[in-house]
């Protein structure tokens, strides 16, 4: 029997907006627990909210780029619950009538192009924070986050692998990156996501699905989507039923645990939020922000393509992070290789960066690196030796020059050095030298090699092949 | 001994401004008033403090001459607050233990515009437990007295500042009105209540109980004194998304003596059983007396009244399920101690701590916004209520206000209600519609029963329209001698 797997994410995202969604507190990260509260996100009696224009105008902004339809009428709902992080008992959040619904996000997988719908798109607020201290019977809370604009970003049941998923919330963070509204760091939780997956035999019809929570960073999604389809699968081929649950992802185990059976629907009870007037978006307002879109990463992707003549690949890898393709098209701007300032971005200099040390981080400003390449191309350095004054580059912040200067490694192009050099590599490596005139054109290769070697890698390459084939072909 | 304590705030400001008397010498009259009679009133959850002068940024021993400008229109002027206002750093607790001890740390902003215009916040007013009642007797603390009557409740839930203004314990006082709480005991005490129009006064710092139905009113001891309290309070407010961005009118300058031509309805619907014939009475004179000024009375109709009080105890019950939620004992407030799961903390606390009145709201409310009777109930009401909302309009079109009985009775004994919640709910009936509607009315007292309690006359007009009811029931109240009365205490 053939099974598939069906997915659908659920995304919440933190916007970057300076204040609160309801109140004028800050929404910075890392502060004093409750030094960025007021009567309002603290829920105080008597205290009302007063939606924040700007994480609206994100919503609209994200719900747009998602090819979201705008709902002309809009309105907030109390979503009520009972816990400690939660100031009023019940999260003003979009029930029936959310801001956006029926949008689409294309991705790829193995060249091939697939439509993931989007279900919905609405706006809430986000909670405050258990801190839980080991070995002390009580928990402290901290509402420094409570009141945090979210968009909660739902996907249809569209993907079928752990690798679509994966895809997914590449493609999205692309794109809410591009928009700059969310720092979108799943480790600081400013965008964190929740996968309802279920198997089916019918690749029509739904299984009973699990809800997978606790995952921290995109392969965590990946790696726990993986274990749940061989769980799923396997409990299936042995004919157990599968029960509708909400399971924790334990990254260090590698497997996900039972949290709570959620057999019944929590009852809500959801209604009207009676302190926020309902509103309708204008089709001006609504162009308004559409206007405002910045390029997003497919059109860039295309556009790049186009301009630059690069490969879909290098396009694609380099469109997929905002910085890194700005970066791209300032160097070009300033040194007009493509091809070769892509190659050196998506090679050494990405290699640098991890999730937390994006492009900005490095200590490596674009007029830096088009210094470097300008050497090269003025035989300054060579190619091989660009490398280590690359890293160089990065661990110091230094410029080129001064690295080369520091390290010694400006190319030798004097002819008389290498000449000596080339000598007493003739000299060491006689049998090399007879195979090459028995005909062995490797040889040559080697004797280049160990040339490099003797001069420290810094000899022209074109230079000593020159005078090694010229010595050879002389005696 | 002076007779401050029974001036009305126009008067005492022209005591001031006659060099009569200071704000010190008027606060010195009402703190002795109760002293004498608050022991047997009851108005107050949190008295007024003798050191409250030192709190008051105005000059409290100087003559004042001046109250043209803004900062100074209630300048020296004492004003009772009702106990589920937030006053910065003062005892706000609905009257509920769940709420012991609770201090905001802020100001609503009624109390800001009080503040502002120079006005001595006057101690916190007693009432039922976060608005839940029609007769004051479902506070935490004690039930507040009838100033007419001892024996009797003075009506709710803002009871505590109408019988605080009716015993001249206060010059003047904020209430809060959710299906009459502001007019309700006004009538039941004698003095003038008014809740405005939904929108017209902010409601941050108002504790909410039904948050699209709640609004907070002045009660004064006569008309111009809520024309005057209307000018300081009313007014859009950033922090209050639901109040109104539309130009507040000088309703000082709505007190015309002249009803002539006015178009005045009668609803058939309020004149039928239950309703006292002392009550019936009052009104049909009270009608008659317009009628000789020159208005125009005639019976309209507003045929989904039968369905006001179902829909209220609905909506109103399921928006306080949601907005008591809070009260859970994790940050302020009272806390049940000694449980070792955070389940079983929230569960006593608030089994504990909220009155039989608040649980039993709670409960009607958390049933109608469940899943699978959302529609049957809360959708339906909201249904209706646009019924109600309409009927209106309609009316509204052919009269430029309204009259009814306030209360279908005059005060009635303590306990004589609280074992039947339903005939306290019918307390309410003439009152509900307004809110639901979320049009302005105000309570003016219109006669006495033979027992001498006072009774009130209801009016109503459109939304954001108070001025048509500042003109009828100044016209009126000049013309009659109802106002003038005090009760014997």
């Amino acid at each position: 029997m053939k099974y598939y797997p069906i997915i659908g994410l659920e995304v919440h995202l933190e916007l970057n907006t300076e204040s609160k969604v309801f109140c004028g507190c800050s929404t910075q990260f890392g502060s004093a627990p409750n030094s960025q509260v007021c009567p309002v996100c603290l829920g105080l009696p008597g205290s009302l909210p007063v939606l924040n224009k700007t994480a609206l105008t994100y919503a609209l902004k994200v719900a747009l780029a998602l090819n979201c339809e705008i709902a002309d009428f809009t309105k907030f709902d109390r979503k009520n619950y009972f816990y400690p992080d939660l100031p009023k008992s019940y999260q003003i959040s979009q029930y029936d009538k959310p801001l956006s619904k029926a949008g689409w996000l294309d991705i790829e997988t193995n060249g091939a192009l697939k439509r993931i719908g989007i279900t919905r798109v609405h706006q809430e607020e986000d909670t405050g924070k258990l801190l839980h201290k080991e070995g002390v019977a009580m928990s402290l809370v901290d509402f420094n986050r409570s009141g945090i604009p979210l968009l909660e970003i739902v996907s249809e049941p569209d993907m079928n692998s752990a690798e679509e998923a994966y895809e997914y919330l590449t493609r999205l963070k692309a794109i809410l990156e591009y928009l700059d509204v969310s720092d979108c760091d799943m480790e600081k939780g400013s965008l964190r996501c929740d996968a309802n997956i279920s198997i089916s035999t019918d690749p029509k019809k739904l299984g009973t699905k699990a809800e997978i929570k606790n995952m921290n960073s995109f392969k965590a999604v990946r790696s726990a989507l993986e274990h749940e389809i061989t769980r799923q699968t396997g409990m299936l081929s042995e004919g157990s039923r599968i029960i509708q649950e909400t399971r924790l992802w334990d990254d260090n185990k590698g497997i996900t645990l039972p949290m709570r059976s959620k057999e019944g629907a929590h009852d809500y009870r959801y209604f009207p939020e009676p302190d926020l007037v309902p509103f309708i978006f204008s089709s001006e307002d609504i162009k308004k922000v559409a206007d405002s879109l910045p390029e997003l990463p497919t059109a860039r992707r295309k556009r790049i393509i186009e301009q630059y003549s690069l490969s879909e690949y290098d396009a694609s890898v380099l469109t997929q992070d905002k910085d890194m393709a700005d970066y791209f098209e300032e160097a070009v701007k300033l040194y007009n290789k493509p091809k070769s300032v892509a190659n050196w971005l998506l090679s050494d200099i990405a290699a640098a960066t991890s999730s937390t040390v994006g492009i900005k981080q490095l200590n490596l400003s674009v007029g830096r690196l088009v210094e470097m390449l300008k050497m090269i191309d003025s035989g300054v350095i060579s190619g091989k030796i660009a490398k280590d004054v690359l890293a160089g580059m990065i661990d110091t912040g230094k410029p080129a020059a001064a690295i080369v200067k520091e390290k010694g490694l400006e190319q030798i192009s004097d002819d008389k050095v290498i000449e000596n050099a080339a000598d007493n590599v003739l000299r060491e490596n006689p049998k090399a030298v007879e195979d090459y005139r028995s005909g062995k054109a490797t040889a040559l290769t080697f004797l280049v090699g160990q040339l490099m070697r003797h001069t420290k890698g810094k000899a022209n390459p074109a230079i000593a092949n020159k005078i090694l084939i010229k010595k050879l072909g002389a005696s | 001994m002076s007779e401050l304590h029974k001036l009305t705030a126009n008067q005492l400001k022209q005591e001031y401004k006659n060099g009569k008397t200071t704000p010190q010498g008027a606060m010195q009259a009402l703190l002795e008033r109760i002293e004498k009679i608050e022991p047997k009133v009851k108005a107050f959850a949190h008295l007024p403090e003798r050191c409250l002068a030192k709190r008051c940024q105005a000059p409290l021993t100087q003559k004042i001459d001046r109250f043209e400008v803004p900062g100074t229109f209630l300048h020296g002027i004492p004003v009772a607050i009702k106990d589920n206002i937030c006053v910065k750093d003062e005892l706000t607790t609905c009257a509920s233990k769940i709420l012991e001890g609770f201090r905001p740390p802020y100001d609503a902003t009624v109390i800001e515009k009080l503040r502002n215009a120079g006005a001595i916040l006057f101690g916190k007013t007693n009432m039922d437990e976060f608005a839940f009642g029609s007769s004051c007797e479902n506070s935490c603390y004690y039930p507040t007295r009838n100033p007419w009557d001892t024996a009797r409740i003075p009506g709710g839930s803002s009871g505590g500042s109408a019988a605080a203004v009716a015993a001249d314990e206060v010059t003047m006082a904020l209430g809060s009105d959710t299906g009459g709480s502001i007019r309700q005991p006004a009538s039941l005490c004698g003095v003038v209540g008014l809740k405005p129009t939904y929108g017209r006064v902010s409601r941050y710092g108002l504790i909410a109980f039904a948050s699209s139905l709640d609004q907070i009113g002045p009660i004064t001891k006569d008309v111009s004194d809520a024309a005057l309290l209307m000018n300081v309070i009313a007014g859009h407010d950033e922090r209050d998304t639901t109040s109104a961005d539309v130009a507040v009118p000088d309703y000082i300058k709505s007190l015309t003596k002249n009803v002539k031509g006015l178009k005045i309805g009668i609803p058939k619907e309020y004149f039928i059983k239950g309703i006292d014939p002392e009550v019936k009475s009052a009104i049909e004179i009270a009608v008659k007396v317009l009628t000789d000024l020159g208005a125009i009375c005639k019976e309209v109709s507003l045929p989904s009244t039968e369905y006001a009080v179902s829909v209220y105890y609905i909506i109103a019950t399921a928006e306080a399920s949601s907005n008591l939620a809070r009260f859970d004992g994790v940050r302020y407030g009272y806390r049940h101690q000694g449980e070792a799961s955070m389940i079983d903390m929230v569960a006593n606390t608030r089994g504990d701590g909220f009155g039989a009145e608040a649980k039993r709201r709670i409960i009607l409310g958390t049933f109608a916004l469940s899943s699978g009777y959302y529609d049957a109930y809360y959708l339906k009401a909201q249904k209706v209520r646009t019924l109600i909302k309409r009927d209106f309009d309609e009316a509204f079109k052919k009269f430029d206000c309204i009259i009814t009985p306030t209360s279908p009775t005059a005060a009635f004994k303590i306990g004589e209600k609280t074992s039947d919640p339903l005939s306290m709910y019918l307390s309410d009936i003439f009152t509900i519609s307004a809110n639901l509607a979320g049009i302005p009315a105000m309570s003016v007292p219109c006669g006495f029963t033979k027992d001498n309690l006072p009774i009130g006359m209801q009016i109503l007009s459109k939304p954001f329209d108070e001025e048509t009811i500042f003109r009828t029931a100044f016209t009126y109240e000049q013309n009659t001698q109802w106002h003038t009365r005090k009760p014997k205490l």
